[in-house]
């Protein structure tokens, strides 16, 4: 079983939806909430993701579609 | 020796060895160095500093490495310039430039990349490691090749050869990555936490980026131990600009300001605030990436996270590490934020080198420009002390600038000189 560390900032549209209950349900992935801040028009959410590689990479795949911001929890890694 | 006690959590304050870590187990919070400040109060004077190297190692004390056999390739102690010309242009009587473009690889990354090598080296570690676009793969390369070990570089695949070559010449193990921007990042994040390398800015990030702590100190032992009453610094991951402040405040608290009395760091050494540092500190950053400086404008408290389109590739981080901390430091200063329209970046540039002599990539000219706005919009008075920091060379973002190349064609005769020149001076008039 893998883990992975991510971020998900959600937009104005996106912070009313179930995101991460539906990342549990619909995919064989473990979601555990670290850190979060979560507003009415904004808001981010650390958690870590345990499942395994290609499963994690489909509910992230997925997470994405649905408009939500999905990053590394160290922020960007590419400087210039 | 470093004074180092250990890593402590900035959310959650839990506290760790003084190891590879980067990020808290627990909330996972980006983890900072914390000192023995005591022990340091007892040793660090002006006149050991001054018997330093003429390098940021001279700052040893306050460096989370050893400085016994550091990775030196002679960061730092860069020219602080009074800009008569620049300052007259712009109405401030009292300006200064820190040209850090003239470091060994010719940006400021030589100062962060230094302190990550040293202590890669110290942890045993045999490769050195980096994501980029630029600048910090050319220092990571560099360094590497002065440490006798091996670096590996990740590249987008689109980078531009220009900017590949600086660091290629080091040879380094270059990994051209093709994929969007979020999939390098990804990629590199996930290769980090499979791969025993010392990722200077990923598991190295603690003690990486103490070494920006010394573009505040260096320019406080220039100005003979005092403060700038403002300073313009370009901001990615909103890094940089925090830890000048620390910086600052760190040399108030020891006493080493002149004039101003040594004070005790309190449980978070991170935000220390020593009421003697009044610098106002003003974040310069591209529109076409400016989410801590949205942030400010908007007085919110979380950064949005932007998709770059800046052509300011070294400021290009729509997701910054440390803007929430940046943009607490504006705030806490009494400091501001400015995004540069793009058009603006280039006349920043210009500015800079016609009045300067000074030749600045595209992060310089978001610096320029950004304190152009402050003078004109009276943030800064005529009289007050003000840095700005160019951190990187014009030569890496020529293309920038090719608008400038205008040269006389002529023939190789006096009479076709004489008349290009009356022509151009006409032109001029």
């Amino acid at each position: 079983m893998a883990k992975q560390r991510v971020r998900f900032t959600f937009s104005a549209e996106m912070v009313r939806e179930p995101i991460i209950y539906r990342l549990g349900h619909d995919f064989d992935v473990v979601t555990n909430i670290r850190r979060a801040d979560v507003r009415s028009d904004v808001g981010w959410v650390i958690l870590e993701l345990e499942g395994s590689d290609e499963e994690i990479q489909r509910g992230l795949d997925w997470v994405g579609d649905t408009g939500v911001r999905v990053d590394p929890i160290a922020g960007d890694v590419i400087e210039g | 020796m470093a004074f180092v006690k250990g890593l402590k959590c900035r959310e959650c304050g839990r506290e760790y060895p003084g190891e590879p870590l980067n990020v808290c187990d627990f909330c996972f919070g980006p983890l900072e160095v914390i000192y023995d400040y005591v022990t340091i109060s007892e040793v660090v004077t002006h006149q050991r500093i001054a018997d330093g190297p003429i390098s940021i190692w001279r700052y040893q004390d306050l460096l989370p490495a050893s400085a016994d056999d550091p990775v030196d390739i002679m960061a730092g102690y860069t020219p602080l310039l009074k800009a008569r010309n620049l300052g007259k242009k712009l109405g401030l009587n009292n300006l200064y430039i820190k040209n850090d473009s003239v470091n060994p690889s010719f940006s400021f990354k030589d100062r962060v990349v230094s302190v990550a090598a040293t202590k890669a080296v110290e942890f045993g570690y045999e490769t050195l490691a980096c994501a980029s676009t630029g600048n910090l793969a050319c220092s990571v390369a560099a360094h590497a090749a002065r440490a006798g070990i091996d670096a590996v570089v990740f590249i987008p695949a689109d980078l531009e050869r220009g900017k590949v070559i600086g660091a290629a010449v080091y040879n380094p193990t270059l990994v051209a990555v093709e994929g969007t921007y979020d999939e390098v990042n990804r990629l590199c994040s996930e290769v980090s936490d499979n791969y025993p390398w010392a990722f200077v800015n990923i598991n190295m990030r603690p003690y990486y980026a103490e070494g920006s702590k010394t573009l505040g100190y260096e320019v406080a032992e220039q100005l003979g131990w005092r403060v700038p009453d403002h300073v313009v610094v370009p901001s990615a991951s909103g890094a940089m600009f925090t830890k000048i402040w620390k910086g600052f405040n760190e040399l108030a608290c020891l006493g080493l300001l002149d004039g101003v009395d040594p004070q005790p760091f309190g449980a978070d050494q991170n935000t220390v605030h020593h009421p003697a540092v009044t610098t106002r500190m003003h974040m310069a950053q591209a529109a076409g990436c400016c989410p801590i400086v949205t942030a400010w404008e908007n007085q919110q408290n979380q950064i949005r996270p932007v998709r770059p389109d800046s052509i300011a590739k070294s400021l290009a981080i729509g997701n910054p590490a440390d803007g929430i901390y940046s943009l607490r430091v504006i705030r806490e200063s009494g400091g501001s934020g400015y995004a540069v329209p793009e058009s603006q970046v280039v006349e920043g540039i210009k500015l800079l080198a016609e009045t300067e002599g000074i030749f600045t990539e595209t992060a310089g000219g978001v610096t320029v420009s950004t304190l152009k706005y402050l003078a004109e919009t009276g943030a800064i008075g005529a009289d007050e002390l003000a840095v700005a920091y160019i951190t990187g060379n014009g030569l890496k973002t020529q293309e920038a600038v090719e608008e400038v190349v205008n040269p006389l064609h002529i023939k190789p005769m006096m009479g076709s000189f004489e008349e290009a020149l009356e022509n151009r001076m006409a032109a001029r008039v």
